[in-house]
């Protein structure tokens, strides 16, 4: 066994290919993601409501102009031009300064800017919104008289005001990555020594299948262990995305959506006969689904009833949700303990079946 | 009845070996016997049933019926008992090729168990007799066809098994190296190790000490070399093939 880890080992440290998949995609995968967020915040275009213009709308107007995160500054004639413009898409948050500002403020009382963003888009209204706050902050600071005197800065979010689907990439990211890396990495690895008809020598041997299963499944447990942790710590300290419920869960969670990655891949090569088999099956019977059926990018809500149906069949569905609540909602077990029974028993079926057809092979 | 018997030294006994798939039949009623220490010749065309037969023996696949024994152990119900005291080599080749050598010969020595340092032992004494000790560390890929079956050789009989199964070990090597390889198979036979090997080359035939020859899932001929030749009155193993193919085609017409 131990010998057989090693080997396993040596295959996938020795092959470009695998290495790049499995050290090379999280990486890319969490910084494009990542990137595609900054970027379209830099570029942001922000129209301004602003009824009667004095000293204080215009000098906070050319604060957020100048931090070189928003572009554009139209003015709009009104509210009523709001929705409009973000119906058009060509704004993605609009700042609402209220009337009499500069006389508020002198006043004592505390003036109200509305920072109306588009969360149709959650991660950019989410930043944009805490950019112009950090933004308008900084110049509460500079007026130096706190308390009297002060902005106060009114986020409001337009058509998902409760930023469902926020830093929905990272259970996505980890979902594809295990399903990619113990399903297809385990199938193709399996298929090859077939390819190469080592496979033959291995079952002459006195190995029990269920060893060379164990032997061939074992690296790629723990090399998708890590990469679940790695995209954790990546996220979390490059683009701050928390995790607020136990990551003990998470984790336990994770091995369970490994063990069924890997049954998975394991069933698949005892149907392919090489890796080029295996590879499209992983692709289409795997990838597909778990990117296009998952809820990840399009949300099930949304999809026809017969894809909802399918949907249910689907693994990664079950364990997004889960993730997501860990992470997001901070949720415990026993508020997805439905969808962590429904996964250890796709778990036991897949096992099962894969031992079944390990074993008739061998006939 | 289940421990091990020892037939009049013979190490495995066929006994009306039949082995279908659906209504094809591949190997029908095949009785033979292989004695300890023999190299047993099992010759047939391309698709004559050896595979099948070889697979069976090796415990890869179920008999459909017969009575089979291998080292003494039952093919239905021992061969785990089998597996440990046989090696296999495959038609395809079948070591690691992006691991080298010495990583090839670790691995296959653990899955039957032995220690590291025996492994090194018996590893440097068979690398040294192929006079290519320097090669240790060399990954399989990049060495000569030639060499990597004569390792394929080595690391089949590391375990010092009974019986060394090969299946087609010289497909596609060239003559002289095909020449080297039997005398690795000669040195293993005289250390005691039965060699069961199949092949379509005939001359390869007149190396074994008795041969039986495949045709179309029967066993039509069961002998020493020697006494084939004689017995259907040719020059060479080539020329009894190919006579008792004929025979096999008349009696098809008939």
């Amino acid at each position: 066994m131990k010998r057989f880890i090693i080997k396993e080992f040596l295959h996938i440290f020795r092959d470009v290919r695998s290495m790049l998949i499995l050290f090379g995609m999280p990486l890319v995968q969490v910084l494009l993601f990542g990137f595609a967020i900054t970027n379209e915040i830099r570029d942001a275009r922000v129209a301004v409501v602003d009824a009667v213009p004095d000293v204080v709308t215009k000098d906070l107007r050319n604060k957020l102009f100048a931090s070189g995160y928003f572009t554009g500054g139209d003015i709009l004639a009104g509210q009523h031009e709001i929705d409009e413009r973000f119906r058009q898409g060509d704004v993605k948050m609009v700042v609402v300064f209220e009337p009499e500002f500069a006389q508020k403020l002198e006043r004592g009382e505390n003036p109200v800017v509305q920072l109306i963003a588009d969360a149709s888009d959650p991660n950019a209204a989410k930043l944009l919104v805490n950019y112009a706050t950090g933004i308008i902050n900084g110049y509460n600071r500079s007026l130096g008289t706190y308390p009297p005197q002060a902005v106060i800065a009114e986020p409001r979010m337009m058509y998902n005001p409760s930023l469902k689907g926020v830093y929905m990439f990272v259970p996505g990211i980890i979902t594809i990555l295990l399903m990619l890396v113990s399903a297809m990495m385990t199938s193709i690895s399996i298929a090859r020594e077939k390819e190469a008809g080592t496979m033959e020598v291995l079952l002459v041997s006195p190995l029990k299948p269920i060893s060379i299963i164990l032997g061939k499944v074992t690296p790629y447990v723990v090399l998708s262990f890590i990469n679940a942790v790695s995209i954790l710590l990546m996220s979390y300290y490059v683009f701050g995305v928390p995790v607020k419920g136990s990551l003990l869960l998470l984790l336990a969670e994770s091995i369970l959506f490994i063990l069924l990655a890997l049954s998975l891949g394991i069933f698949i090569s005892t149907v392919a006969n090489n890796q080029q088999t295996a590879m499209m099956l992983s692709m289409f019977a795997l990838m597909l689904p778990t990117i296009l059926l998952s809820g990840f990018i399009f949300p099930i809500e949304n999809m026809p009833a017969v894809l909802q149906w399918i949907s249910l069949l689907m693994p990664p569905r079950w364990f997004i949700f889960i993730i997501k609540s860990i992470m997001l909602k901070g949720a415990g077990l026993t508020y997805f303990w439905k969808e962590t029974l429904i996964l250890t028993a796709m778990t036991g079926v897949f096992i099962l079946a894969s031992i079944r057809k390990f074993k008739i092979r061998l006939d | 009845m289940y421990e091990a018997k020892e037939n009049n030294g013979n190490v495995i006994e066929a006994v009306d070996l039949v082995k279908r798939f659906g209504n094809f039949v591949a190997n029908d009623r095949l009785t033979f016997s292989v004695q300890r220490g023999e190299i047993f010749g099992f010759l047939g065309a391309n698709g004559a049933g050896k595979t099948t037969a070889i697979r069976i023996l090796c415990g890869l696949s179920k008999p459909t019926s017969g009575q089979i024994r291998v080292a003494g152990y039952d093919v239905y119900t021992r061969t785990e008992k089998i597996k440990q005291r046989i090696g296999y080599m495959s038609q395809r080749f079948s070591l690691y090729e992006d691991l080298t050598v010495w990583e090839n010969f670790r691995f296959f020595g653990g899955i039957y168990r032995m220690k590291s340092a025996l492994i090194r032992e018996r590893a440097d004494q068979m690398l040294g007799r192929l006079g290519i000790l320097e090669l240790s560390d060399a990954v399989i890929a990049s060495l000569p066809p030639g060499i990597r079956q004569k390792l394929a050789f080595s690391v089949a009989i590391l375990h010092k098994p009974e019986i060394v199964f090969l299946d087609e070990p010289t497909g596609g090597v060239d003559p002289v190296t095909r020449r080297q390889f039997w005398e690795m198979i000669y040195e293993a036979a005289a250390t005691g190790i039965t060699v069961f090997v199949t092949t379509h080359y005939m001359d390869e035939a007149e190396y074994c000490n008795r041969v039986s020859i495949m045709v179309d899932g029967k066993i039509e001929a069961l002998d020493t070399p020697e006494q084939l030749k004689k017995t259907y009155n040719a020059g060479s193993m080539n020329d009894v093939f190919l006579k008792l193919a004929r025979r096999n085609e008349e009696q098809m017409k008939e």
